[in-house]
């Protein structure tokens, strides 16, 4: 029984290392071009990372930065990106105002793989935000990548913080220059099994518990034999000083 | 390990209360209906002159006697499912049915008074063909059966095997039945196809070829109905010429026909004699029945039966007759007529029908539960609230002139009270019609609407059980898949309530919709739209007509909407709203979910896309929450008095994902939390080694799912539930796309120690009431399992805060306890659905569990806090009430004397 129990700990401390969120949070450096990122100490890759705004809400996807992937135990990705241009801001205050949308996309890709060919897959990933949450942020967004078991990335969404609309105007074009992005790549966690080990080693604790306190160890009657003398003989005694009722009805 | 079963059972013990059923209670609340399915074999039970048995073989692999008298099953035998307990061959001899399961991999005897097995055994591999009883009629000792290669000979008494040989030419001849006339000679029919038949004679003692034969036939016809009658007459029905084929076997004539005029056939012997029961239409509704006999292929006298069709019901499609003899040695009979719609239905001689048995039942595959009308006079008093106000005088009119009504309904309940009163009791019948159908007090009351598989429909009464209505659509395909919508409820009165059913076909998209009133069944006459294009997506918006019936949304393969009703106010109002009606397309095979966004032309937008790799896993089920579904609280209290918000998010989808790669050591199940609006995904975790099937419930703020431990080879069941915080973001109104933090998530794994077989979560008007897991078990039960204990906050180390929360402390293994049957001892067999729906009751929930059998009940999860019980005692409480009155009364004036007395001294 030792061994096995021992066994079912060792499991659960091994299931406990694994049961690490595998969540990297990198804040970029904003300004900088995209080709920089290209030739830097990153041994990871590097894929686009798109948007688009318009007015008549017909995508029509630019180049907003580069992504660099890094795969491994735990991923990690980094990100440039280019400031706006005065056009682009115009535009984006325009389709703000329509209730437009804000879109981005990151083309699918294969972490794992050693080859850039087989990293890329055909298709996007895309999501949205509203455009006018976009230009009251202050263009500060949160932008998760979200890869699977295998290193597939499924999934990509953006907020932004603050994340409502409440019709507030941006005067300053400052403002919308510069991109503040908060930028994460999650793996799935690993959900919990039952927690068979923990408990079983609180219920031995428990019998452990008892065994040191004397006092429970006791059985039934040594621990009230007192109680259990002093009523048999308060019940004798009640019986021997009063003749029975039902004897005398049986009499008559 | 046994201390550890009894702490969990102490805990179990001081947690929770008994909630079980009375036996005083016993089929108050609930009711169950038990089905065998369609009918593939019949054998009427003759040995025996009273007998009143039908024995049954069905498509669902049930075997089963009926009482012919009044259609009640005697008793059931349900096998497995799937080909492995699939029925090949039923044949009787007096006490005894062999049956031939599993494709001749099985040979049973059973004994027919109370249905116990006799003996079983196992048969070599190899695709059966027919079998026989061989013997004269008292006489028999030997079964038959036929294979595709062999043929074997058994003992009747026990089974075992007497003889086996192989079949000559078995590569080109289709043997296709086998025949004995207890001769000691037992002759395997064989065809070759376009050419000839051969037949092979064994000898009964030790399975030598006796002889041979072929025999040049003329046409060159398949048979459909084939059967050797007791004079070794092979007798053949051909349904293409509408003929019948009879041929001696012994002096090896040509085949003579006989042109009938027919459209179903069925043999039957009774004595000596073997009819043959052939029914042909008579006109539109009707069908008539004449018995001919077989040997001569003349028409009996007296003999014409006619069948009504149910103008709701499908054509006839099988005949089932129980011959027998009269006094005057005249042939009469019993016709059990199956029809398309799996309905049994069967008659006596001048065409009186003695019972119907709905077996479309046994294969439910959607429900819904309607609320029922209010009575004529409860409406009348709705409808003059709903009526806009137009002048002071007729107001008032109104207001007696419905008065008067009332008036009216209750003078006329007075005399009925009255009239039935000085009745005898056993004549008061108060039986549901849909006529008297309306609301009871608290709703308790509803109109099961049930789509079958064969495309019938039922309305069903959910306090009794009994059938209200059908409604069989034909030309359903056979692969279809269905959806049941409630467009409008009965709450719009004059409005009819309505119901749409939208039957998709899984191979080519397309559908077509039905629109019906769900009280009465009838078809509705708002004309559905044609529907040309496959339908990828429908969606039910919470926006009304001017009619007050909700919208269809209907997403074709261009996506394109459209809208149904599609009046010119619903096009106007989705116009408005285009720009916040999104919704989500799921494509599992490629492994793509993608939300898209309506346009105010009606046209969408693809607006995100989330794509798993489908090589990796696979998408096996997308769930949201039920749109009816309410939550009380926004929060929970914790130990310290400060509040955990809930993240109820109504746009959350949980999907669950099972890997391709199914080695115990690398599969696993993948949950993916997404907003349906805006892709994101909230939350993703991989359960390891694990595998599914997975049942998924979803609610609230939480998901419970089950899946199969390859590691640890049991079932498990984990929790998930998510968490705003200690505040809350926005608590006026929740948006998806205002929501940028993401939720705290909790989650926690418990071991099960049974299979389930389907899941579903109780649900109530408000959702005041405590919720309970209701969990379909392969046993036949449903357990109803607290969801107190599916709960992750569950602590690990017990702490005063978590006992002042009412956590229970975590223990691994959640048990099942036997009060929890909410179904006692009524075993509902292969439980493939759970339906819940609220009553107008906070505590009480309704449940249906569908299967092969309908059970309906009851259940009160936090128990009846909202009603008095059955024995409550009202005459203590006003006579205590009473007193207390009359006291306070004589105390009053006593005081009032003394003090007057006081005031004199």
């Amino acid at each position: 029984v030792k061994m096995a129990r021992l066994l079912q700990f060792k499991i659960a401390v091994v299931s406990t290392v694994l049961f690490v969120v595998c969540t990297n949070l990198v804040c970029c450096n904003n300004g900088r071009r995209v080709g920089d990122a290209m030739d830097t100490e990153f041994s990871g890759f590097s894929v686009p990372l798109e948007h688009s705004f318009e007015v008549d809400d017909v995508a029509k996807f630019k180049v907003r930065g580069a992504l660099v992937l890094k795969a491994g135990r735990e991923h990690s990705v980094s990100l440039t990106q280019n400031q706006l241009s005065e056009e682009d801001r115009a535009k984006l205050k325009e389709v703000a105002a329509v209730d437009g949308l804000y879109r981005i996309r990151v083309p699918r890709v294969f972490l794992q793989a050693d080859r850039q060919t087989e990293r890329q897959m055909d298709g996007y990933l895309t999501a949205f935000v509203r455009a006018c949450a976009m230009v009251e942020s202050h263009l500060s967004d949160v932008i998760a990548l979200y890869s699977d078991v295998s290193g597939y990335l499924i999934g990509v969404s953006i907020v932004t913080l603050p994340g409502a609309c409440r019709g507030t105007e941006v005067e300053d074009e400052v403002d919308l220059e510069v991109f503040n992005t908060t930028l994460s790549i999650m793996a799935p966690v690993n959900a919990p099994g039952p927690e068979t080990a923990l408990f079983l080693e609180r219920m031995e604790q428990e019998t452990e518990k008892k065994g040191k306190n004397p006092q429970e160890q006791k059985s039934f009657f040594a621990k009230y034999w007192y109680l259990i003398l002093g009523g048999a003989i308060f019940l004798m005694a009640t019986n021997s000083a009063q003749p029975p009722a039902g004897g005398e009805g049986e009499q008559s | 390990m046994a201390k550890l079963i009894l702490l969990c059972l102490k805990f179990i013990i001081l947690s929770s209360a008994v909630e079980a059923v009375f036996e005083d209670q016993v089929g108050k609340f609930d009711w169950r209906q038990e089905y065998v399915g369609k009918v593939r074999f019949s054998h009427f039970d003759t040995h025996v002159q009273s007998s009143k048995k039908v024995l049954l073989a069905t498509e669902n692999n049930v075997f089963a006697a009926l009482n012919t008298r009044t259609g009640e099953l005697f008793w059931r035998h349900v096998d497995k499912t799937g080909p492995e307990g699939n029925i090949d061959a039923l044949l009787q001899h007096g006490q005894d049915v062999v049956l031939v399961v599993g494709n001749g991999r099985l040979l049973r005897s059973w004994e027919i008074n109370v249905g116990g097995l006799n003996w079983e055994i196992v048969l070599d591999s190899g695709s059966f063909q027919s079998a026989c009883l061989v013997g004269q009629q008292d006489n028999v000792k030997h079964v038959a059966v036929l294979k595709k290669t062999v043929i074997s000979f058994h003992y009747l008494s026990n089974g075992h095997q007497k003889w086996i040989e192989n079949l000559p030419e078995s590569e080109t001849v289709d043997y296709q039945s086998v025949y004995s006339d207890g001769n000691g000679e037992v002759y395997a029919l064989g065809i070759v196809p376009h050419s000839h038949i051969a037949i092979v004679a064994y000898s009964v003692e030790d399975g030598e070829i006796i002889k041979q034969v072929t025999m040049i036939h003329s046409s060159s016809i398949k048979y459909a109905v084939c059967v050797v009658i007791s004079q070794g007459m092979l007798t053949c029905v051909d349904p293409l010429t509408v003929s019948l084929y009879m041929l001696d076997l012994h002096t090896e004539s040509q085949m003579t026909q006989i042109p009938l005029q027919a459209m179903l056939v069925s043999f039957a012997t009774t004595g000596e004699k073997t009819v043959a029961a052939v029914m042909s239409p008579k006109n539109k509704t009707a069908s008539s029945l004449n018995l001919f006999s077989a040997e001569t292929g003349r028409r009996l006298l007296d003999t014409t039966l006619i069948f009504n069709m149910d103008p709701y019901g499908g054509k006839p499609e099988k005949l089932h007759v129980q011959a027998f003899l009269k006094k005057d040695d005249s042939v009469g009979y019993r016709v059990m007529v199956q029809t398309e719609d799996h309905t049994l239905t069967f008659i006596q001689q001048p065409g009186r029908v003695m019972w119907t048995r709905e077996e479309a039942l046994s294969d439910v595959v959607t429900m819904e539960m309607v609320d029922l009308p209010l009575t004529g006079t409860q409406a009348e008093l709705e409808g003059e609230f709903g009526k806009k106000a137009d002048g002071l005088m007729s107001m008032v009119l109104k207001r007696l002139s419905s008065q008067l009504i009332l008036l009216q309904a209750w003078i006329a309940h007075l005399w009925k009270l009255f009239y039935d009163a000085r009745k005898p009791r056993s004549q008061v019948k108060n039986e549901v019609t849909i006529e008297n159908l309306s609301r009871d007090e608290f709703n308790l009351q509803k109109m099961m609407v049930m789509v079958t598989a064969s495309g019938k429909l039922f309305g069903i009464d959910s306090k009794t059980g009994s059938i209200l209505w059908r409604h069989y659509l034909d030309n359903i395909p056979s692969n279809a898949a269905f959806k049941l919508m409630v467009q409008r409820t009965t709450a719009h009165f004059p409005h009819p309530p309505q119901c749409t059913l939208l039957i998709k076909d899984k191979d080519t998209g397309l559908a077509t919709l039905h629109v019906f009133n769900p009280i009465f069944g009838k078809k509705s006459h708002v004309s559905p739209p044609a529907l040309p294009q496959p339908i990828l997506q429908s969606l039910m918006l919470p926006l009304m007509d001017q009619d007050y019936a909700k919208v269809l949304l209907l997403v074709d393969d261009q996506y394109k909407v459209s809208a149904f009703p599609s009046t010119k106010n619903v096009l106007q109002q989705l116009q408005e709203m285009a720009s916040s009606i999104f919704f989500y397309l799921v494509d599992s095979t490629q492994g793509r979910l993608s939300g898209y966004r309506l346009r105010t032309d009606l046209s969408t937008e693809l607006i995100w896309e989330v794509v798993i790799p489908a090589e990796v896993q696979k998408i096996v089920s997308v769930k949201g929450k039920r749109p009816n579904e309410h939550v009380h609280s926004q929060g929970r209290v914790m130990g310290d008095r400060s509040v955990l918000y809930k993240y109820l998010n109504p746009n959350l989808l949980a999907v669950v994902t099972e890997s391709t790669d199914l080695h115990q050591e690398r599969s696993f199940v993948g949950i993916l939390l997404i907003d349906g609006v805006t892709g994101r995904i909230i939350h993703e975790a991989v359960q390891r080694k694990a595998r599914g099937p997975v049942h998924v419930v979803h609610s609230e703020n939480w998901v419970v799912y089950e899946y199969w431990s390859t590691k640890s080879r049991r079932n498990e069941f984990s929790v998930i539930e998510l968490y705003e915080g200690m505040e809350l973001y926005n608590s006026t109104v929740f948006s998806s796309l205002d929501r940028p933090h993401a939720p705290q998530v909790l989650q926690q794994s418990y071991i099960f120690p049974s299979y389930i077989s389907t899941l579903e979560a109780t649900l109530t008007e408000k959702g005041i009431t405590s919720r309970h897991l209701l969990i379909g078990l392969p046993s036949g039960g449903i357990l109803s399992l607290p969801k107190m204990f599916l709960d992750p906050r569950r602590p690990e180390i017990v702490s005063e805060q978590s006992r002042e929360e009412n956590l229970i402390p975590y223990a691994p293994e959640l048990l099942i306890r036997t009060e929890w049957f909410i179904n006692y001892n009524q075993t509902v067999s292969r439980v493939r659905g759970i339906y819940t729906a609220p009553s107008g009751l906070e505590s009480t929930c309704l449940v249906v569990a569908y299967g092969l059998d309908i059970y309906q009940t009851r259940v009160y999860p936090s128990k009846q806090f909202d009603v008095l019980k059955d024995d409550y005692d009202y005459m203590l409480i006003s006579s205590v009430l009473f007193a207390l009155f009359f006291a306070t009364m004589i105390s009053k004036r006593l005081a009032e004397v003394k003090l007057l007395n006081r005031a004199w001294r």
